[in-house]
Formats: C-alpha cells, sequence, structure tokens
C-alpha cells in the first residue's frame, strides 16, 4: 500500500527495457554436441576416462528402487575406481519441476531419468539438450536386449516433433504394468477364484456385491489413478487402436471403445462395484484401504507391489487384467520407468554410456529382482522367484504381457496437454456428470489440436 | 553550488519538511528490494509478454496470453473461484472474528487464554500440515462424515474433496478454520484499546449490546479490521498449498485457482508465458483490492 502509483509504472518499465534489449530466453537446440546419432564407435571404457566424476540425477526414492539403485552406483564404483558417482535422488514431482532448469543450466547433470513422452522428453530433445543414443545401443546390444515396444517409448523423431519413433534418447531399467492385485481371503470367501477371463472376472465383482463386499477398491482424488483404470478398460475393448493413438498414428479418442470404456466406468459406479466417493477418495489412502481388507481387487501399477507386500503378505495376489478369453493375450496399460538418459553437454558421455549399460545389464536385472524391483528384462534370478508368490506372479504377468505385444502406453503421453484433459474429465465421468460421449469428444478436441499442431511443425521441418 | 549557498537553500526550507537526503536512508532497503522483488517482478512481465515452454527460444506474443485471461474459460473460471474463496477466506473469518471479540469483550470467561490460544493455533501450524489434516477430515470415512452419519444425517455425508458442487466450499472452510482466529486475536487487542468511557456512556444512555456493538465497538475497530481484511485477502488469494495438497484443482478443473495456475503451467504444461501473465493478473488484482481496503475501510487516502 505504500505508494503503488509509482513503483508499478517502474516495473513496467523494467519490463519493457527488457523486451526491447532483445534478449529472448532459450536455446535453438543448435548447442547440441552430438546432433549426429551418438559419437563413439567402439565400446566405452571409462577406466581411460582418468578421475571422472558423474553427477546423476533420479528419481528413484521408494524402498525397492532406492535400495537396488544405491547398491547398483556402489558396484559400479567399484568396478571403475576412477569414477565417482554424484547422485542427486528426488521424489518425481520434484525432479519434474527442478530438472528443466538443471538441464538447461550451464553445469547440467551428466546422466537424468526424463520422464516419456511430449512435455518432458520430446521438450528436452527439441531444445538439444540429450544426446541420442543409437550408436550406444548398437555397440552394447541395447537393440536386441530390450522389446522394440518398449524401445519406442523412448524415441523422438529427428526434428524434435514425435514421440515414440526416431532417434533413441534413454533407456528404462525398470518395467511396470497395471494389474489386477487380489485380496486372496475376501476371494476364497466369496468362493471364487483369481479370474481367467474378463468375463469371469466382471461376473465375480457381481457376486462380491452381492455379499457386501467391496468389489474394486478406488480412490481418484489425486486425479490420475482413473486414467490407469480407463486404461485398462479401453484396452479390452482395443488394446492395438489405443497403442496406435497414443503414438499419433491411430484412429483418434473419439471411437466406440473409448464410450464403451467410459460407460463400463460409470455402470461399475452405479452398481457400486467402486466405492461411492472415489473422486474424494486419496490414491494412497485406497491403497491402504485395499491392504487392510477393504475392497477385493485393487486395479494399479506394479509399483506398489513392495508396500501392499508389507500388509497383506500372503493374502495379496498379482495377475494381468485378463484376457477376454481364457487362455488368451492379456493387454494392459504399462510400460517402463522413467528413461535414464545422457545430457547433450555431458563431458564424459562415454562413461555416463558405460554407467547406463551397467544400470540396465542382466545382472543389474538380479539385483533389481532381489530387491523386489520389476526389471524392464527379467534376468536369470528373475526365473527362480518361486511362481505361487506375489513377486513371480508379477514376472511372469510381465513375461506374458511383453511376449503378447499386449502393452498399451500410458494414455497422457497422446498430447502434451492430455494429462490435464483426461484426469478432469475422467473425475467427471466418476462423478457420473460427464457422458461418454462427451468424455470422448472433450478428449478428441484436445487430440485433434495437437495432430494438427504436429502437422503444421512436419511441414515447416520439411520445407526448412 | 557553493557551500553557502546550499546552506541559503537548506535555511529557507521549513523545519521537518523533507529533504532529498531522505532518499538515501531508504536506499539500503529499497536495493533489496528491487533485487529480490522489483526486478524478478519486471521478469515476469516480460515472460508474460512471450511464447515460451522453459526450454527452447521463446517467440514473442505481445498481449496474446493477457487476451486469454479474459478469452479463455480454463483461465476465467480460476480468478472466479479465487474471488468466491475470497467470502470464506477474508468476509467469513472477519465477520466471525468481529462476533467473538464481541462476545469475548463483554462476557468474562474462564480460561480465556486457553480458548484464545486454541483458536490462534491453526495460524501456527504449517498449512501443508493443516491441508493433509483437513484432507483426511474431509475423506468420505472421514471424521465429517463419520459425525454427520453418527447423528443420523447420513445422508448429508458425500466425498467433500470430490464432490463437484462441494468441494470449493469444502476448501473454503479450511481457509476460514485458518484465518478466523488471526482476525480475533487483533479484534480482541484492538477492544482493549478502545476507551472504557466509551462503553460506559453507550450504557448510560440505554445502548443494549447490538448497539452499543455497533456504535462503539465496530468504529473503534475500524483500522484492525482494514488489517484483517488486508492480510486474508492477501492470503486467500495467494492461496496454493491448500489447493495443491487437498484437491490438486480437481474434481475436474472445480476448485483450480490462479496461483496454483502458475505453477502447473510454469513446471507442468511448459506454459511458462501464459503463468507468468496469471501471476502478473494476480499481482494486479490483490493491488487493486488491497489499495481499496485501505480507502474504502480504513479510510486512508493514499
Amino acid at each position: 500500500m505504500g505508494c503503488p502509483r509509482r513503483a508499478f509504472p517502474a516495473v513496467l518499465a523494467l519490463g519493457a527495457t527488457l523486451l526491447a534489449a532483445g534478449c529472448v530466453p532459450g536455446t535453438d537446440g543448435s548447442g547440441a554436441a552430438g546432433s549426429g546419432t551418438g559419437a563413439s564407435t567402439a565400446v566405452p571404457d571409462p577406466k581411460a576416462a582418468g578421475k571422472t566424476t558423474l553427477t546423476v540425477w533420479d528419481q528413484e526414492i521408494r524402498g525397492g528402487t532406492n535400495g537396488e539403485i544405491t547398491q547398483l552406483n556402489r558396484e559400479f564404483e567399484r568396478k571403475y575406481p576412477n569414477v565417482r558417482i554424484k547422485r542427486v535422488a528426488r521424489s518425481f514431482t520434484d525432479l519434474k519441476t527442478t530438472l528443466k532448469l538443471a538441464v538447461s543450466g550451464n553445469n547440467p547433470p551428466d546422466v537424468i531419468q526424463a520422464n516419456q513422452g511430449y512435455p518432458d522428453m520430446v521438450s528436452f530433445v527439441r531444445a538439444g539438450l540429450l544426446a541420442p543414443l543409437d550408436n550406444y545401443a548398437g555397440i552394447y546390444d541395447w537393440n536386441t536386449r530390450y522389446p522394440n515396444t518398449l524401445l519406442n517409448l523412448n524415441r523422438v523423431s529427428t526434428d524434435g516433433t514425435d514421440f515414440g519413433r526416431g532417434r533413441l534418447y534413454g533407456i528404462s531399467q525398470t518395467g511396470e504394468f497395471v494389474g489386477l492385485y487380489y485380496n486372496k481371503d475376501l476371494l476364497r470367501k466369496a468362493g471364487l477364484e483369481p479370474p481367467k477371463s474378463w468375463g469371469e472376472f466382471t461376473a465375480g465383482l457381481a457376486r462380491l456385491k452381492e455379499r457386501g463386499e467391496l468389489p474394486v477398491q478406488f480412490g481418484n482424488l489425486d486425479k490420475y489413478p482413473a486414467i490407469h483404470t480407463f486404461g485398462v478398460l479401453q484396452d479390452q475393448y482395443a488394446a492395438a487402436a489405443t497403442r496406435d493413438t497414443v503414438l499419433g498414428r491411430g484412429s483418434g479418442f473419439d471411437t466406440e471403445a473409448t464410450k464403451d470404456a467410459a460407460a463400463t466406468l460409470t455402470d461399475w459406479m452405479r452398481r457400486g462395484y467402486l466405492p461411492k466417493g472415489a473422486n474424494g477418495l486419496g490414491y494412497d489412502d485406497a491403497a491402504k484401504k485395499f491392504a487392510s481388507g477393504d475392497g477385493a481387487y485393487l486395479m494399479t501399477g506394479t509399483w506398489l507391489l513392495a508396500d501392499l507386500k508389507k500388509t497383506m503378505g500372503d493374502k495379496l495376489g498379482l495377475i494381468p487384467p485378463p484376457p477376454a478369453k481364457p487362455g488368451g493375450a492379456p493387454v494392459t496399460t504399462g510400460g517402463q520407468g522413467l528413461a535414464w538418459s545422457i545430457t547433450s553437454r555431458s563431458r564424459h558421455p562415454q562413461v555416463a554410456a558405460a554407467y547406463l549399460d551397467f544400470l540396465t545389464s542382466a545382472h543389474a536385472s538380479d539385483v533389481m529382482t532381489r530387491h523386489g524391483v520389476l526389471p524392464a528384462v527379467p534376468g536369470p534370478a528373475a526365473a527362480k522367484v518361486a511362481p505361487d508368490t506375489v513377486d513371480g506372479q508379477m514376472v511372469d504377468g510381465w513375461k506374458r504381457l511383453s511376449a503378447a505385444d499386449g502393452l498399451v502406453p500410458y494414455l497422457d503421453y497422446a498430447t502434451p496437454t492430455f494429462y490435464d484433459t483426461l484426469s478432469a474429465a475422467l473425475q467427471g465421468v466418476v462423478s457420473g456428470k460427464t457422458s461418454p460421449d462427451k468424455l470422448a469428444a472433450t478428449l478428441q478436441q484436445d487430440y485433434g489440436a495437437f495432430l494438427d499442431t504436429q502437422r503444421e511443425r512436419h511441414t515447416a521441418a520439411e520445407s526448412r | 553550488m557553493r557551500p553557502t549557498a546550499l546552506i541559503k537553500a537548506y535555511r529557507r526550507r521549513a523545519p521537518g519538511e523533507p529533504r532529498a537526503v531522505g532518499y538515501l536512508y531508504i536506499l539500503p532497503a529499497l536495493l533489496v528490494y528491487a533485487v529480490f522483488l522489483l526486478y524478478p517482478f519486471g521478469q515476469s512481465v516480460w515472460l508474460s509478454s512471450l511464447h515460451w515452454d522453459g526450454l527452447t527460444v521463446a517467440t514473442p506474443a505481445g498481449f496474446d496470453n493477457y487476451r486469454d485471461l479474459f478469452g479463455d474459460p480454463a483461465l476465467r473460471a480460476p480468478f472466479a473461484h479465487a474471488l468466491l474463496l475470497l467470502v470464506f477466506y477474508s468476509a467469513l473469518p472477519v465477520a466471525i472474528g468481529l462476533l467473538l471479540a464481541a462476545a469475548m469483550s463483554r462476557v468474562r470467561i474462564h480460561g480465556m487464554t486457553f480458548f484464545r490460544t486454541v483458536l490462534f493455533l491453526p495460524q501456527v501450524l504449517a498449512l501443508i500440515v493443516v491441508a493433509v489434516a483437513w484432507r483426511s477430515i474431509l475423506a468420505p470415512d472421514g471424521l465429517l462424515n463419520d459425525t454427520l452419519r453418527a447423528v443420523g444425517l447420513g445422508s448429508l455425508a458425500r466425498p467433500w474433496l470430490g464432490d463437484y458442487t462441494w468441494a470449493l466450499p469444502a476448501v473454503g472452510v479450511i481457509g476460514t478454520w485458518v484465518g478466523t482466529g488471526l482476525c480475533m486475536v487483533l479484534f480482541l487487542a484492538g477492544v482493549q484499546r478502545i476507551p472504557r468511557e466509551l462503553y460506559e456512556a453507550a450504557r448510560i444512555d440505554g445502548a443494549g449490546p447490538v448497539r452499543e456493538f455497533l456504535a462503539v465497538t465496530l468504529p473503534g475497530l475500524r483500522p484492525h479490521i482494514a488489517v484483517a481484511l488486508t492480510l486474508t485477502i492477501v492470503a486467500g488469494l495467494r492461496n496454493f498449498d491448500l489447493i495443491y495438497v487437498t484437491t490438486s484443482g480437481g474434481p475436474g478443473n472445480a476448485t483450480s485457482v490462479p496461483a496454483y495456475e502458475v505453477y502447473h503451467r510454469a513446471f507442468e504444461t511448459n506454459q511458462v508465458g501464459s503463468a507468468a501473465a496469471v501471476g502478473v493478473a494476480l499481482t494486479v488484482l490483490i493491488f487493486a483490492l488491497t489499495v481499496t481496503v485501505s480507502r474504502l475501510v480504513e479510510g486512508r487516502r493514499a
């Protein structure tokens, strides 16, 4: 309240001065060192690099993954005594807010974990901040180590426009899929077996409801959980088409599959298969409720396994969402953990590449398995996990999904704003406010607008 | 200017009239203020005139980002929500605070210090803690719904934070809870400074409690009300943490507010220019409201 009339024009004047000075923030991407396909042609030898400090920013702070990374870092340093790893571990949200500043700063970390999709990885590539890894992928045989479906999710087109194809910009360590956790006690009491087909699953839901149990526990206050639930439902109707759409080459979202999935979600809410106040219940709270015996099923990702197992022990089971026919190929939402990428201005790209290879080697897979983490490519240790344990079920489910090519990427990869559009619209569907038709139209509007922008970018790139 | 002329110049001035040297005294503070507040704010103004994703080269946007503030319903809604929340964050705390202060100053209550402390406590707690606590109170099986069911009002129970109609008022009530204590303590302190004679005179003239409140307490508290309004309006419009923790702007976008939108656009959807425009608009709005309050309520001529 001091002297508003004088301070405010002064500030405006300052802004105008900056504007007039013509200094515009950001980079045009030309500063990228390796704008080719990765610099190396022979297997890099970190020992030859001399005394090196490798700065690594990751978000693996949860129990299992944190333990696994800590151990692998220690082993890498022991293998290459001249290399010291400076690790900065932040939670996913914290990493998301600080990473952009760190990577575009003058002294970026060497290795970072970049979130797949348009807002993060594609933006980084367009700004020339990540180094392409195709050469390393050849040298280290990543191309054969990983199924193509997974590698593609870490690709960005050469012009930094499209997600899901083009050059490789990262490699993921862990796998993840949205599965069906179940409470063995509750199923047994209701006279049910873990379902072998989708029909058997939905029939079981009705049975559970009749007996006064909550069939599926679900909390959607945090907005994103419904994306996973909806993804699983949509995959039941059109898995392959959905995947194409997410990767920008499908028929879009104004489809029968979208409407059917939304109708199913509404129907489940109406029948009480999902809890009534789902929009007001937190994701973690829902998981806690399920763990304490409230709810026969919980539909969420493998990342929750360690936490659920801690409370439920042997009562916990996990299967991929059952296929349409018994013995059929399962499909579900899933993919891999965040990509490990090398920044374009890293001074030690070769050491960084060796580090990435080490983190994703067969040995690393075994370390992950021992820490209860699902490796993207299960190693020998994963094969020895007892198949009747929940960890064994997770590994088995992952193998079946990978073999059947049954993983559909997260729907929010579709456009830069899709997370917002989809999560907000799905809260509407869950509350019964948004009709399936309206949902399909809303999603298509966002998707269609983005495709138009992409088309303009392609034309601009070609004419350049 | 020769020294004698300078001395002459000063002699001509009345004692106590402002002198240029005064600016020298505020210079250190002004420098800090400029470096940490004015310059960043200038930067925000500048960013708000650009289309920038935070990484690649920015392109000039002119007034596009500001035009969107009026044209884009997704940006208009947060401001509408914020203004509605002011009823809960500012008007209600001041009203309740006044009532409590009037009651507490009239009737001697045993354990007054205890009640004052309890009512002020929400101000001392970090807002994150407040938000986490209320999130569990308002949960579908939380304290509020359990209480409603226990007293036979189960039909009123609902997932407060997930209900399109009730989420905004529910978040607002948290703000009321936080702000009331502050207002009450401010007013209690103010009431004590009102001369007792005024109350005595009012009572001799036959004024009842209501008349006394309107004729003596309310005018006496005018400056305090202005302070309380200013503080709560600023806190209400800047409100970010409560929304971030309780609803993330949901369900749908029913509880999104400008401050949350700034964070969301700058860090999550790579629209730095738009985020800066929202921030600048929010600053202007806060400015306008606080100036209005200081003129209308406090009666000050700025």
